[in-house]
């Protein structure tokens, strides 16, 4: 009974969504990337730490499509595998957050009085630094790394999320079915997985999806000031970081990284945005 | 509404002592030997554990957090860089005003811009300004805005020579700085104000209003857009948050003297007391914004001044989900 319904609403969504054009737009895009990106070993034309001394700095030619950098390594190649990290950093970041956050936010909204006020409040000195701030300070502490980076990042989309999660709780609270579901003695930790999760996070879901551009824009730039991610891992933002020098002889070895950012970040937000109107029945207009 | 302010006020000093306890926590944390760094990997191991002792870090971890808590709280003595040896009072006070005032320009140009475009979208909702303006928040949005600060050097100071590329002096080292932080706000901005426009535009108010013959520029800037911009308010705030974040790597970019550059090259160079204080004061400097952010809900909306100003009643959080 239940998984009908679920498997209903999920169709429900996906339907709407596909009336959108823009939304699909975007899916479509971020398949492709995605494609793009595992079969990177297929697709690339270069391994993407092979040298080429003979072609160093050169602009894009048939041979290397974007490119080659100051070590001669093809742009074209090291994009597809950057792509790997920066899209998966950003994923795992989300997923995290988001998982910290639902279960502060859930325990918070569930509990409600002394317990919720801690533990706002101790969300309110986390959110009082700039994100990126605390990223740094964050990075630094745990050092380079992809996974370390996904760690530092994670911390910040945790407040937001639950703060989501605990606002969805509390309207969710009062409904009949919660009271249902304590009369007949379920277990608190029953009713807040069960019932009250399903229920409140679809707001989590639009968040998450927005959150992973900004996560992925947010992995980047500290890669770019050196935190995060190090060369020669082929991440974006690092990429971007050790080309800054050559800005003025090749502007290629600046461009091509970024704009692969920035088409992500679009197919990201398009998706965002029809996943969000189909989710919220208000904005149907 | 003075009582408000006060309160919150108030509320500021175990948020910003909060703040100090978490990032010096954290940077104890920190890998790495701060004596081994300002001494550089010669220095024999009496003069490391001289400088040790000297810079306190020798003592337990309560101690070290009473004594910097005492020292920057209770005497207002903020200390000296470890590395440079300069005072962090000092640097502060050339940095900070640099930093913000940055944020502040970037904040007012989204405002200025990303508003209207927004109006302008609603009221042409669905024909081809909507369409456009829509497009151009899209792609504002998504370019990462250490990305475009490259981009922007690339054209103008690479290849058409017009505006500096770097350092600090007048007006023109500032226009690509600004340009490159201000798209993200400006694109979120004329998102918000768009669909909170189309969510008032059909109310009956503006029915009446139109009704009883109101010009049609009142009808949107007096009864349309000042019912829809406490949502605006919202995005301002966040978008103020991410703003501040965005300048530190944008004076890295530009070598904006600035808090930014100031705290990353601490950062990499283990200066633990520069990154606390940095911190600190960038956590004051945001948490003063957040105040004004909530000062304007109540000038927009007398429904929220009257319960700022209500005595029994409790303010309700207002909820920022950034």
């Amino acid at each position: 009974m239940d998984k009908v319904k679920k498997q209903s609403e999920f169709v429900r969504v996906m339907k709407q969504m596909s009336k959108n054009k823009l939304a699909m737009f975007g899916l479509i895009i971020l398949l492709a990337e995605l494609v793009l990106v595992l079969l990177a070993p297929v697709i690339a034309p270069y391994e993407y730490s092979y040298m080429d001394a003979m072609a160093m700095q050169q602009g894009p030619s048939a041979a290397h499509w974007f490119g080659t950098d100051e070590l001669g390594r093809d742009i074209f190649s090291r994009v597809l595998y950057g792509g790997r990290y920066s899209i998966t950093m950003g994923l795992f970041a989300v997923l995290i957050s988001q998982t910290m956050g639902i279960a502060l936010g859930a325990v918070a909204g569930y509990f409600g009085g002394q317990v919720d006020n801690v533990m706002m409040r101790a969300l309110d000195i986390v959110q009082s630094l700039p994100a990126m701030l605390l990223s740094i300070v964050l990075s630094t502490v745990l050092g380079p790394g992809y996974m370390n980076t996904i760690l530092a990042l994670s911390v910040n989309g945790m407040p937001g999320a639950a703060r989501m999660l605990r606002a969805q709780m509390m309207k969710v609270r009062d409904c009949e079915y919660i009271e249902a579901a304590q009369s007949i003695n379920c277990s608190k930790f029953r009713i807040i997985v069960n019932h009250m999760i399903p229920n409140s996070f679809s707001p989590n879901i639009v968040q998450a999806t927005m959150g992973v551009a900004h996560m992925i824009t947010m992995a980047a730039s500290l890669s770019f000031i050196g935190l995060g991610v190090q060369p020669p891992t082929p991440e974006w933002g690092a990429m971007l970081s050790g080309s800054r020098q050559f800005i003025r002889q090749c502007p290629h070895m600046v461009i091509f990284p970024g704009l692969a950012i920035a088409i992500t970040i679009l197919a990201l937000n398009l998706m965002g945005d029809g996943l969000r109107d189909a989710l919220d029945p208000k904005l149907k207009r | 509404m003075g009582k408000y302010v006060v309160k919150r006020l108030l509320w500021m000093i175990p948020i910003v002592l909060g703040v100090a306890v978490l990032v010096f926590t954290l940077m104890t944390f920190c890998p790495g030997d701060p004596a081994e760094i300002i001494l550089g990997s010669t220095a024999t191991e009496e003069s490391l554990a001289l400088k040790r002792a000297e810079l306190g870090l020798d003592d337990p971890y309560l101690v070290r957090l009473g004594n910097f808590l005492s020292d920057t709280f209770l005497h207002f003595n903020l200390g000296d860089s470890w590395m440079s040896g300069v005072s962090i009072a000092e640097s502060i006070k050339e940095y900070l005003p640099r930093t913000l005032i940055l944020s502040i320009i970037m904040i007012s140009i989204s405002a200025v811009v990303g508003i209207p475009l927004g109006v302008i979208a609603a009221v042409k909702q669905n024909r081809w300004q909507d369409n456009l303006c829509m497009v151009v928040a899209l792609v504002g949005i998504s370019i990462p805005s250490f990305w475009l600060a490259l981009l922007l050097v690339i054209l103008f100071s690479v290849k058409l020579n017009w505006l500096p590329a770097m350092g600090i002096g007048g007006f023109k080292y500032y226009i690509l700085p600004a340009l490159a932080g201000c798209t993200g706000g400006i694109a979120a901005l004329a998102r918000q104000t768009r669909s909170s426009m189309l969510d008032v535009i059909r109310s009956d108010y503006i029915i009446t209003a139109r009704a009883k013959g109101v010009p049609e520029g009142q009808v949107i800037v007096k009864h349309a857009l000042k019912n829809g911009l406490i949502p605006i308010i919202t995005v301002l705030g966040t978008q103020f948050g991410r703003l501040l974040g965005g300048t530190m790597i944008l004076e890295t970019i530009f070598v904006i003297p600035g808090m930014g550059q100031f705290i990353i090259t601490a950062v990499n160079g283990r200066d633990y007391q520069v990154v606390q204080i940095g911190s600190i004061f960038l956590a004051i400097a945001f948490s003063f914004c957040m105040l004004v952010v909530d000062l304007l809900y109540a000038m927009v909306d007398p429904r929220i001044k009257a319960k700022y100003s209500g005595k029994s009643q409790k303010r309700k959080k207002v909820q920022a989900n950034g």
